[in-house]
């Protein structure tokens, strides 16, 4: 039930992931997962802790090496090109925990952002407009600003970069649902300026809200693959826990309270 | 009057260590690379200065001009290759790669230049000559020039990472690499950039200790790099200013030590630094505490 009706017949999609297989160790963190995003798009991977999510979005930016499988943009293969190279040719990550550079000002993050950028719409200009905010305080050190505040300067110096994939690794980490809503809310602004968007969040609620495509992981399984329109809550709920899930067995629900690895660690290293 | 000019003394002498220092600290503020090697590039810096003077008679100056851009190409050359590689597999093959590197230099230097000390001869009156401040204070005109090119270095790299494009990439990825490179930074190169900064000022402080000491092969390790470490080390990390502080502190204990009994001068820099880490660990200057 994936790809009939996404509005894109004729288009080919601009980022592909083939049976990608990704090893953490010993450990399989994604098994031959595939997915295809088409231009515009808001792709939304929604998973518990440890289902890959992040695994997949690190492979796809370069940060992981895929043990199999290949990554693909705009039909040209990518597997091999390593990370910097990748951002310049369009893939770029906001990443979990954020990730800015604590000693710099908003200004310089923004100007690190934009080094390398690719032609297009995003200036540090147009960011300050579109974060109202952020030119008042512009000379400050990130590490002096909210958790929510921080996220959208990562989006920013992600957006400066001009990317052709935004690819975004939970932003609701560690904020307030208000605050959340209100970077999610901004969205629209972006995308209006023809990005395409590769989400990964465990607030499936949210991510309902903005996808226009949903595919959900488990235990580095695809366990559902539809359009939010298409699915019931239960049908997601479903996915989401691994109740009578398809590829694979699956543990119960309670067996998963632990997180396969531990990806909070890293917002410490952002302040 | 005898204190007041060993206070100058070691002032004066304190810009020629942090000349010393800011590329160590440099590499191991951006890199995480403890350069055991620092010292020994210093000497190398000089003697290939030396090698020039004596082919073509230059003044120091040209010389300066053509070594201190020679060592820079060669950091970033070494650090592309033989560093990255061993910064690749951890942080401690560093160590014991810089080590190799200082062991490789010495020997080699005592191979082909022999154990003899060499001055770099100046070949100017005026910089070798002193005035005097009252009575009992003589000054070399050397010792000033060179404490005025550290603070000119000094003022530039701080310049250069605090306004330029590389200087704030510098810094990103010593912040975090790897978001750097999501931000399409090849955070190598920057790397690169870093190391041929503190090649090219280690080889002008080397220039400049050979002007005002002499150079010997094993100079390198048995005092340039203990200098500069204590300087770092006084000053804390992540400083430039720092870094000229922990230099003249260093060298002010020095002079005062060898005032009270001239064979306690290096012994009174060592004390000063043993105190410094048990009193302040992260130096005189340091503004944050960097996990």
């Amino acid at each position: 039930m994936s790809e009939q009706g996404r509005g894109e017949d004729a288009a080919d999609p601009l980022l592909e992931v083939r049976e990608l297989t990704v090893h953490h160790g010993q450990l399989r963190a994604l098994d031959r997962i595939s997915l295809r995003v088409f231009p515009g798009e808001v792709y939304a991977i929604i998973g518990a802790n440890g289902a890959g999510k992040s695994t997949l979005l690190r492979t796809i930016a370069g940060l992981h090496h895929p043990t199999e499988g290949s990554i693909l943009l705009d039909g040209q293969d990518v597997t091999r090109v390593r990370p910097e190279r990748r951002a310049t040719r369009g893939i770029v990550l906001v990443p979990e925990g954020r990730r800015l550079f604590g000693s710099l000002s908003v200004e310089e993050n923004l100007q690190v952002g934009a080094t390398y950028a690719r032609k297009g719409p995003w200036t540090i200009e147009r960011v300050y407009e579109l974060f109202g905010w952020m030119r008042e305080r512009r000379a400050q050190r990130t590490a002096q600003l909210s958790g929510g505040e921080q996220q959208s300067v990562a989006i920013g110096r992600a957006l400066v970069a001009n990317p052709r994939v935004l690819l975004l690794d939970e932003l609701s980490l560690g904020l307030a649902p208000v605050v959340v809503q209100r970077i999610y809310g901004m969205l629209p602004q972006i995308l209006a300026t023809g990005l395409t968007v590769l989400l990964v969040e465990q607030d499936v609620s949210q991510a309902l809200r903005v996808a226009s495509h949903l595919q959900c992981l488990l235990e580095g399984h695809t366990t559902l693959e539809a359009r939010p329109a298409e699915v019931t809550a239960e049908q997601v709920e479903a996915a989401y826990f691994g109740l009578n899930v398809r590829p694979g067995p699956a543990p119960a629900v309670g067996e998963r309270s632990e997180p396969l690895w531990p990806g909070s660690t890293r917002s410490s290293r952002a302040s | 009057m005898a204190w007041v000019n060993a206070i100058i003394q070691g002032i004066l002498t304190g810009g020629l260590y942090a000349l010393f220092a800011c590329g160590l600290s440099l590499m191991f503020g951006v890199m995480k690379v403890v350069n055991l090697a620092h010292g020994d590039l210093a000497v190398i810096g000089g003697y290939v200065a030396i090698g020039i003077i004596t082919v073509t008679h230059l003044p120091v100056l040209w010389s300066i001009v053509v070594v201190v851009p020679l060592m820079a190409a060669l950091g970033y050359v070494l650090q592309r290759t033989l560093i990255q590689a061993s910064l690749d597999r951890s942080v401690l093959t560093t160590l014991i790669v810089t080590f190799g590197l200082s062991v490789v230099i010495e020997n080699g230097l005592l191979q082909f230049f022999t154990a003899n000390s060499r001055a770099i001869g100046t070949g100017n009156a005026i910089i070798t000559s002193s005035f005097s401040l009252g009575s009992q204070i003589q000054i070399a005109y050397l010792l000033v020039v060179i404490f005025a090119t550290a603070v000119i270095v000094l003022l530039g790299l701080q310049y250069f990472l605090s306004r330029s494009k590389y200087g704030r990439l510098i810094r990103a990825v010593a912040d975090d690499k790897e978001a750097a490179q999501m931000c399409g930074a090849d955070y190598r190169h920057v790397f690169g950039i870093a190391a041929a900064i503190a090649f090219g000022t280690v080889a002008l402080a080397g220039i400049a200790y050979g002007m005002y000491s002499q150079l010997a092969p094993t100079t390198g390790t048995d005092t340039i790099l203990l200098f500069a470490f204590a300087a770092v080390v006084i000053g804390g990390l992540g400083s430039l200013w720092g870094t000229l502080l922990g230099g003249v502190v260093l060298g002010v204990a020095q002079q005062i030590g060898a005032q009270i009994n001239i064979s306690y001068e290096v012994l009174a820099g060592y004390l000063v630094f043993l105190a410094v880490l048990v009193v302040r660990p992260e130096g005189l200057t340091a503004r944050r505490a960097r996990s």
